[in-house]
């Protein structure tokens, strides 16, 4: 089985699913726009659309202790992949997806992905959902990701949403959706890095409807190069609620960043807080590490690495 | 083992530091104390190499290390634990301790360091540097870090301070430690407190930027707690946070 992927297709894989075989339970992988293998469970089903290019994932109720990955890779340009994943899971399920899209782009054209993944968490169930993005490749074609993720929380069920894009994606713009019941809880925590003349757009828009719903959104992201940035943020809160969002940017070189965090609250017992930082490294954190022996370079490389760990 | 000629420090119409000279032996626990703003902090960042002399020379073990960078003093043997800690977003108490010992460390020495300051590591090791950690935790931290840095000289600016419900002894004990397992190896610290002036063997009575005494403790002690008529900036102010 292990022969079954080409070096550039499990290094794309080992990026962004950390794996370089064929994974344990259920999967399904997506290559250049065909899924090119697939496994089912007991417990979790998947299922090809029959009106659009994608899947449903459907896992039973009280599933627990497993996990589904499906990871995209594209290796060809000239392509723009859009891809429709909805996964659907029940009560008091405690499962781990994990998702993400490699990008290797040896050639002069664009190759693009947009995956739009919907997830519906039934009354108490529990996912995390990991999610990297990684591009590579010598050619001086774009390597372009456009996700959605649009999440209904009811009762009582937990999102825990782990993104993570770090290197070679020049254009991004990534948009997620929640839309929260009762007692739901969603916690987002993002790691972005740009450099050169990438640009990355992140856009939340979080309905906090059901009364003791909570979010928090942690978005830490390192710009550099001449690499621009944009953070937007919009929590409104419904009911009796809290949620929090901290964006956090460390700029280097001629980047530019935006933030624009924005709370509403509509209702007097919604509890709304943001923190908003964006700034060099600081000085004294790189005169510290210099004083422990490292050179400034390398002092800005651990400061950067524990800021996106 | 560290000498100080001559060093002059002049910033926003202030003469800082005038004319400091002095000099540190090995195996030596040498006190610096003197008023806030006497220029205490402002010795140990030009002995670091952070801030630049406007002039005089420093000389490390014969060496010549005026300007020389912070990143080569370290490598030749010199540690400055700062008077405020600095926070990391990201970066853990261990990756803390293991850049400050150069290597990776197994849990046991991480433990031994955190435990050394009062703090259990369990509960430590993974915590990020940041805000979470409360000014005295992150002192001790600060305190671990240098310990496990383990420098010919080392220097604790006001080590004590914010870490009252930890007792002195443990601070003390730790001193003595580092003193006994690095051969040769010299701390300067900067304190206010009698206690701290007591284990040392020389002090360094500093104000307004210039030594106004220097020597043994039996010699310059007596100078600081007789000073009746006016009584000493030095120990009413202790546990100053300047
Ligand atoms: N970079 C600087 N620029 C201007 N003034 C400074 C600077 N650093 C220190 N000072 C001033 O120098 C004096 C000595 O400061 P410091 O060395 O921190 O004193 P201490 O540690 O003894 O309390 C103080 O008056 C302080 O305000
Ligand atoms: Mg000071």
């Amino acid at each position: 089985m292990d022969d079954k992927f080409n070096l550039i297709e499990k290094n794309l894989l080992k990026n962004i699913a950390d794996i370089e075989k064929i994974p344990m339970g259920a999967y399904n992988i997506r290559e250049n726009g065909k899924s090119i293998g697939r496994n089912t469970t007991a417990n979790i089903d998947i299922v090809s659309k029959k009106d659009k290019p994608g899947i449903d994932i459907i896992i039973k109720s009280n599933t627990k202790n497993e996990s589904v990955h499906i990871p995209v890779i594209l290796t060809k340009a000239g392509f723009n992949d859009i891809v429709y994943n909805d996964f659907y899971v029940g009560e008091n399920a405690d499962v781990v997806i994990v998702a993400g899209c490699g990008i290797h782009n040896n050639y002069c054209e664009t190759a693009e992905h947009d995956g739009i993944h919907t997830f519906h968490l039934s009354k108490g169930a529990k996912v995390k959902y990991i999610e990297k993005h990684y591009g590579e490749g010598n050619g001086s074609g774009d390597k372009i990701l456009n996700p959605q993720t649009i999440v209904y929380l009811d009762n009582g069920s937990t999102l825990e949403m782990e993104t993570v894009q770090i290197n070679g994606i020049s254009s991004t713009i990534r948009e997620t959706k929640g839309n929260l019941g009762i007692n739901s809880n969603l916690l987002i925590s993002e790691r972005i890095m740009t450099s050169e003349n990438q640009f990355a757009k992140t856009i939340f828009n979080i309905d906090l409807n059901g009364e003791n719903s909570s979010v928090s959104v942690a978005s830490r992201s390192v710009a550099k190069g001449n690499s621009k940035q944009e953070f937007i943020s919009n929590i409104n809160g419904n009911n009796k609620c809290f949620g929090h969002v901290e964006c956090d940017a460390i700029i280097m070189d001629t980047a530019k960043v935006v933030s624009t965090p924005k709370v509403t609250a509509n209702n007097i017992n919604a509890n709304l807080t943001h923190e908003a930082a964006i700034g060099k490294i600081a000085g004294e954190q790189l005169i510290k590490l210099m004083s422990l022996g490292l050179s400034e370079k390398e002092a800005e490389q651990q400061i950067i690495n524990g800021f996106l760990k | 083992m560290l000498e100080l000629k001559n060093i002059y420090f002049f910033r926003d119409n202030k003469q800082i530091l005038n004319n400091i000279s002095l000099k540190i032996d090995n195996s030596k626990l040498i006190a610096i104390t003197g008023p806030n703003g006497s220029g205490k902090s402002t010795i140990a960042k030009i002995i670091m190499g952070i801030l630049k002399p406007d002039s005089g020379c420093i000389l490390f073990n014969g060496q010549d290390i005026t300007n020389i960078s912070i990143t080569q003093r370290a490598k030749l043997g010199i540690g400055f634990a700062f008077q405020q800690p600095v926070k990391f977003k990201g970066l853990t108490v261990k990756d803390l301790i293991e850049l400050s010992s150069g290597n990776t460390i197994n849990l046991g020495e991480a433990c031994n360091y955190l435990s050394d300051v009062g703090l259990c590591a369990k509960d430590y090791l993974n915590r990020e540097l940041s805000s979470s950690l409360s000014g005295g935790e992150l002192k001790r931290i600060e305190i671990a870090m240098l310990a496990a840095k383990k420098s010919k000289l080392t220097i604790f600016d006001e080590p004590e301070a914010g870490i009252d419900l930890w007792s002195f002894n443990s601070l003390i004990n730790i001193f003595e430690k580092m003193h006994k397992q690095i051969k040769n190896s010299s701390i300067v610290i900067i304190s206010h407190q009698e206690k701290i002036l007591n284990i040392a063997d020389e002090i360094i009575l500093l104000s307004d930027g210039e030594v106004k005494a220097m020597g043994k403790k039996e010699n310059v002690l007596p100078l600081l707690l007789n000073s009746t008529s006016k009584p000493c900036k030095v120990m009413v102010e202790k546990g100053g946070n300047k």
